[in-house]
């Protein structure tokens, strides 16, 4: 039970994980990109679409699909469809300046449509009775797990029974730190995002800077998505099943202090909560209504306890949300 | 260090872009208008090429989805039309007075949800014992205070810690959502359905169910503007907005300030709420605001915080949702489809503030110079 | 590197007809020419407001000239971003420092530089080579926002040394650095010319211009007036090059007349949210018709102490007393907020250091600026405009601000007139405690003296006047005592007719009041 719940929290969490992620590289950079819970959901139907292709071309037979085919072609369908939302982000923000916030919000409301548009459209082309499209051939790729990990009891289930994307969440986040802390590139990055003007002068490439972090912290964040159609949905997609999960991995950014290291006890803990109501024994239906709060209460909790630290290494970078124009006067 | 000297060649950019003096606003009025029809005119011709039909006919099923068969007399999509206006409208008005003070309240949704709750429980519990006019006071009354007091507790501990609203009221509203669905579940019994209840509804005025609505807010927009251009306390929104450190200077109580601006912002989503419960559901769902507490958000900042140009901001976008809507559901799209229309044409109109706060400047502009 | 002479009188950098605009009215700089050669100091001469930052912004590859050329050592150069800049080895130390405040001096000074492997200790080693050769103190762990001003630019100088550059140019080094502090740092700085440096420094102060360079170019409203040897002119020379026409330099200081006190600070202590102690037991007592100046470094307590007495700073201790001036009642202002020191009839009018970000509002007219002291009057629940109306007009008038009318958004507005807006504002008040911070910080000498003007026609009114200033020079002439502190404390009360600089440099880097008061007014 125990186990269960915990790998249950780890499945729930990976998805926050990789927004999170995602939304820590961006706002290094000084993007606060309200666009990540569309841009998840952008990254969950490309890979759905891609991978609608791949086994429609494969005549729907798993006989006939290339395992590493089957991985690679909705992950990189997910990279790429994440990866132009961040194209627009960027565009909107770090050339034409426009506002942050509402040019996030933009892209939320734009990428969940997208989002159900296209889910809505391929459930429509599957005829199918359920309001969801199943794609559980590829899932069934992208859960392959580690063939001893059953024989090693509850710590094998613990740490070893996940698939590849829990894994690759895990090791993006410490890659992430690891460049951050320990590179020039971090670095710069973080230079960018504490201080445009002083990277500018400094010949940094602010701009570039801008781009690239978004574009990548945007990939991150899509994968996100896709992990949560393949592995926690085993591959099937139904519209606005991912629901507010963008809005809890940027909750999670401020949770983490802006650490990808701290980030991956956060998004864990942050599956727990979303997954306590499954495992509280008793409750009725409409308690469970009630105590689907949970993560949100906590999430409220947490932002309160960090405002009321005042450390200066916990602050957010100092120009996040602000454009930055080199001939401003 | 050497001495060679640095032989880098570098080649002057192509383009410079150049910060503008202020802008004539009517021309800036003018690129903006522009964007917005040629966006509406590339989102017509993206449902073109989805759904075969020629340019002409997606404008003209648009224009139908919107007033519906106007020219014959029937003026029912027309009052419909008025009434998405209007509760969009509501929304934005309530969330202006707390963007002015760079407040960013996310959380339109969940204070208009528990606005609606609020009525909601008022209609069911107390619509068989109170008076018709009592009850519709009590309704209001309790309606406007649940609003307020959702918009109160982030602005509380925004005045007191400075903690993030913007996640704060986002979060507010999922918690808002998830107290609905408990509500519903028990009232409803478990079918997720409350049945529409006779009592405690708006006053209908003539014939029409949304005449109430679109007057209510009528009037608040006019109570808005002169809110925020004439009145003290907008005086002192736009001051905390501006600067805390001029406010503080001058001795303005800033956290006294974001409290107040706060609830007057719950409390005209609360309003809002309760015209969606008492004036035309007459009954609540998790869906009852339907995401419009966000789009009210980019309505209030496209604005510019000007309440009359949001009439015509929530009128631009009501028309590109019911349009887009008429012709997903004509030709079979996804009704995601308005999504989509509505969020580009958005980022579009977002984009042009660019054209008017900068000018891009071509190489060839640099003179030659004699020596 | 090749050493003094044999680089000498080789042009570094030449300026040919540089003009640059900002939007369709300002123009910045007009036709520029200007040969700065290696082994000198040149110095830059100008008013505020005449375009020298602008026009070194654009060797430094900040903004990108509208017409004319660049050269560096003899061919055309173009500079679009501060990386060319460095590519040509041109370095920009500007006035507001370009650094990263969470980041360590080190992190600060390799950031940017594309070479090898990212290799902190390394980097660590060389920045202390450089540090040794000219003779700087540096820690290089430590973080900026702890630093002090004149540590911060030391790093901001080795920042520069650490990229090769061998054209420096400083935005106005020395407004923040006491007497001592910039006698060092013009040490260093001839030490680098004797390396065969090219050094361009931007300044307003004459007298470091004779001190300190080889040549002096001055430039007037944008345009290039004129360069000679600093050897062959004087100080009534280039001001008269710098304003266009000859000035009379003089503050007129009358005796202060029946003076009385009417503010005493008694042992007030003031700790910030981080905890550290900003105000350290300060007891000073303010007099009608006096201007006590207040002279320290950068971030002594300066801010905090006017702020405390106009009631925005919370004190731990101490008390601060008004006697007021008809009943000679004393009224304790702690703890009171600015609203009911208003209400308690206390006239004290403040003019913050921060004008466009504390005293004004960037985005408001002049008229709803002048609201701001003034909205809440009347019980309605509605805004009056008329009164600030007029009285917007009535500065508009009284004080020339140029402006194209009251309903202009005063962001607009030159810094000049911004001040004179704002002062106006304040003086309107008609206060009986004045307090002004850095008041002709980025004016021009018009503007400066009129502030001056203003502020003794104020004192002469009976007014008690607290200004706190970092120019030296002006502190000497304009004030009646000069109160020095240093790190929240009080480190002298001096009579400002008899000090000397020397001596109020001495007191801002002393940590501690031995108690004497050298006063006698």
């Amino acid at each position: 039970m125990i186990v269960q719940f915990i790998c249950r929290a780890i499945l729930l969490g990976v998805p926050l994980l990789y927004g999170s992620t995602g939304e820590i590289v961006t706002e290094k950079s000084g993007h606060l990109n309200l666009g990540i819970p569309g841009i998840m959901y952008v990254g969950a139907i490309s890979g759905v679409i891609g991978s609608f292709l791949y086994e429609n071309a494969c005549g729907n037979s798993l006989d006939s699909m290339n395992g590493v085919l089957a991985v690679l072609i909705p992950l990189l369908c997910a990279v790429l469809g994440s990866t132009l939302m961040g194209l627009i982000y960027s565009f909107l923000t770090a050339t034409l300046r426009a506002n942050q916030n509402v040019t996030g919000l933009a892209i939320t409301t734009f990428g969940i449509g997208l989002g159900n548009f296209f889910g809505g459209s391929l459930i429509k082309l599957t005829d199918s009775e359920m309001p969801s499209i199943a794609l559980t051939k590829t899932s069934s790729f992208f859960s392959v797990k580690l063939p001893f990990a059953d024989d090693l009891g509850a710590f094998g289930e613990i740490f070893l029974s996940h698939d590849f994307l829990t894994y690759l969440a895990i090791i993006i986040a410490l890659v992430v730190a690891f460049v951050l802390n320990r590179t020039r590139v971090g670095l710069n990055l973080r230079a960018v995002g504490e201080n445009p003007a002083t990277a500018d002068a400094a010949g940094i490439n602010v701009i570039k800077y801008k781009y690239v972090a978004t574009c990548l912290g945007s990939a991150i964040a899509g994968l996100g998505g896709l992990q949560y159609v393949m592995s926690y949905a085993n591959g099937v997609w139904s519209n606005n099943a991912f629901g507010d999960r963008g809005w809890m991995a940027i909750a999670l950014v401020i949770f983490a202090l802006w650490k990808p290291s701290t980030a991956i006890v956060g998004s864990f803990i942050f599956g727990a909560l979303c997954n306590a109501n499954n495992y509280v024994q008793g409750l009725g239906a409409e308690t469970q209504e009630l105590f689907k709060m949970l993560p949100y209460v906590v999430t409220i909790i947490v932002l309160v306890i960090t405002s009321m630290r005042k450390k200066r290494e916990h602050q957010p970078p100092a120009s996040l949300g602000l454009s930055y124009f080199r001939e401003e006067r | 260090m050497d001495n060679t000297k640095a032989v880098k060649h570098h080649h002057e950019p192509l383009v410079h872009i150049v910060k503008r003096d202020d802008m004539p606003s009517w021309k800036a009025w003018l690129i903006r208008i522009a964007t917005i029809v040629i966006s509406i005119f590339l989102m017509g011709c993206l449902s073109t090429m989805l759904t075969e039909k020629s340019l002409f006919e997606t404008f003209e099923m648009m224009f139908r989805g919107v007033f519906g068969r106007i020219e014959s007399g029937s003026t029912v999509m027309l009052w419909k039309y008025l009434q998405e206006i209007a509760i969009l409208l509501c929304l934005a008005l309530a969330l202006t007075p707390a963007f002015k003070m760079k407040f960013w309240n996310c959380g339109a949704e969940g204070q208009a949800l528990m606005g609606g709750l609020a009525a909601m429980m008022c209609m069911i519990n107390l619509g068989q014992t109170l008076s018709y006019p009592v009850l519709l006071a009590v309704v209001i009354i309790t309606s406007i205070l649940a609003g307020a007091v959702w918009g109160l507790i982030p602005a509380i501990f925004k005045a007191l810690f400075n903690t993030n609203e913007t996640l704060f009221t986002l979060m507010m509203n999922y918690i808002a959502t998830q107290i609905i669905a408990y509500y519903v579940y028990i009232v409803g019994g478990g079918s997720n359905i409350i049945q529409p209840v006779a009592e405690g509804n708006l006053p209908v005025i003539g014939n029409n169910r949304y005449l109430i609505n679109i007057i209510i807010v009528a009037v608040i927009c006019i109570f808005m503007y002169i809110y925020l251009k004439y009145s003290k306390h907008g005086y002192e929104i736009s001051v905390v907005g501006e600067s805390q450190n001029t406010a503080r200077y001058i001795g303005i109580n800033v956290k006294k300030v974001i409290i107040r601006t706060m609830v007057i912002s719950g409390a005209l989503c609360g309003v809002a709420g309760m015209l969606l419960v008492a004036g035309t559901d007459h009954s609540i769902n998790t869906n009852t605001v339907g995401g419009q507490g966000f789009t009210a958000i980019m309505v209030s900042w496209l604005g510019q915080f000007n309440p009359f140009i949001m009439v015509l901001m929530t009128g631009v976008i009501c028309f590109l949702r019911l349009g887009a809507s008429k012709v997903a559901d004509t030709c079979m799209l996804n009704a995601s489809f308005a999504d989509i229309v509505v969020g580009v044409v958005i980022l579009c109109v977002v984009g042009c503030e660019f054209f008017i706060r900068y000018s891009v400047k071509f190489r060839h502009s640099k003179k030659e110079v004699k020596e | 590197m090749e050493r003094g002479v044999d680089v000498a009188k080789q042009p570094a950098i030449e300026l040919k007809n540089i003009t640059k605009r900002f939007g369709a009215k300002v123009i910045a700089n007009k036709n520029v020419n200007l040969t700065a050669y290696r082994g000198e100091i040149l110095s830059i001469l100008g008013e505020n407001g005449s375009g020298k930052t602008t026009l070194m912004n654009m060797i430094a590859g900040i903004y990108f000239p509208d017409e004319g050329q660049i050269f560096v050592d003899g061919e055309e150069a173009t500079i679009t971003s501060p990386k060319d800049a460095f590519d040509y080895r041109i370095g920009m130390i500007h006035q507001h420092f370009k650094l990263v405040d969470v980041f360590s001096a080190a992190e600060n000074i390799v950031l940017g530089i594309e070479n090898g492997k990212y290799d902190l200790k390394k980097s660590t080693a060389d920045i202390k080579k450089i540090s040794e050769q000219y003779g700087f103190d540096i820690d290089t762990e430590k973080k900026i926002y702890s630093m002090s001003v004149s540590e911060k630019q030391t790093v901001e100088i080795i920042k520069v040394l650490y990229r090769g550059a061998d054209i420096l140019i400083l935005d106005e080094p020395t407004a923040v650095l006491t007497p001592q502090e910039t006698e060092k740092l013009f040490n260093i700085l001839r030490n680098m010319r004797d390396d065969g440096k090219c050094i361009i420094i931007i300044t307003h102060k004459l007298h470091e211009v004779l001190s300190l360079s080889d040549r002096v170019a001055v430039l007037r409203k944008g345009e290039y007036v004129g360069t000679v040897n600093t050897a062959e002119t004087n100080e009534s020379e280039l001001t008269e090059m710098m304003v266009g026409k000859k000035i009379a330099l003089n503050i007129e200081r009358s005796e202060p007349k029946d003076s009385q006190e009417r503010l005493i600070v008694n042992g007030i202590t003031c700790v910030d949210r981080q905890g550290a102690t900003v105000l350290d037991d300060i007891s000073f007592s303010a007099k009608s018709g006096e201007i006590l100046g207040i002279a320290g470094i950068a971030g002594s307590g300066q801010r905090e102490l006017l702020e405390a007495i106009a009631g925005l700073q919370h004190l731990s201790s101490g008390e601060i007393l008004y006697i007021n001036p008809k009943t000679g009642n004393k009224e304790n202002l702690r703890d009171k907020t600015p609203v009911q020191i208003r209400d308690m009839g206390v006239r004290l009018s403040f003019v913050p250091e921060d004008r466009l970000g504390m005293g004004l509002v960037g985005n408001m007219d002049i008229v709803d600026n002048m609201m701001l002291r003034s909205y809440t009057k009347g019980h309605s629940m509605f805004l009056q405009r008329k009164a600030p109306k007029d009285l917007a007009m009535k500065i508009i008038n009284d004080l020339e601000v140029v402006t194209p009318g009251a309903n202009t958004p005063v962001r607009r507005l030159s810094g000049g007139n911004v001040q004179k807006v704002l002062v106006g504002r304040e003086i309107a008040a008609s206060p009986t405690v004045l307090m002004v911070a850095y008041p002709v910080r980025g004016l021009d000498i018009n503007s400066s003296y009129m502030i001056y003007n203003l502020l003794n026609e104020q004192k002469e009114n009976g007014v008690s006047i607290i200004f706190v200033g970092e120019d030296l020079d002006v502190l000497l002439e304009l004030c009646d005592r000069i109160m020095v502190i240093g790190s929240g404390r009080i480190t002298g009360i001096v009579d400002a007719r008899t000090t000397s600089k020397e001596e109020i440099g001495l007191l801002m880097t002393k940590s501690k009041f031995d108690g004497k008061e050298n006063d006698n007014g």
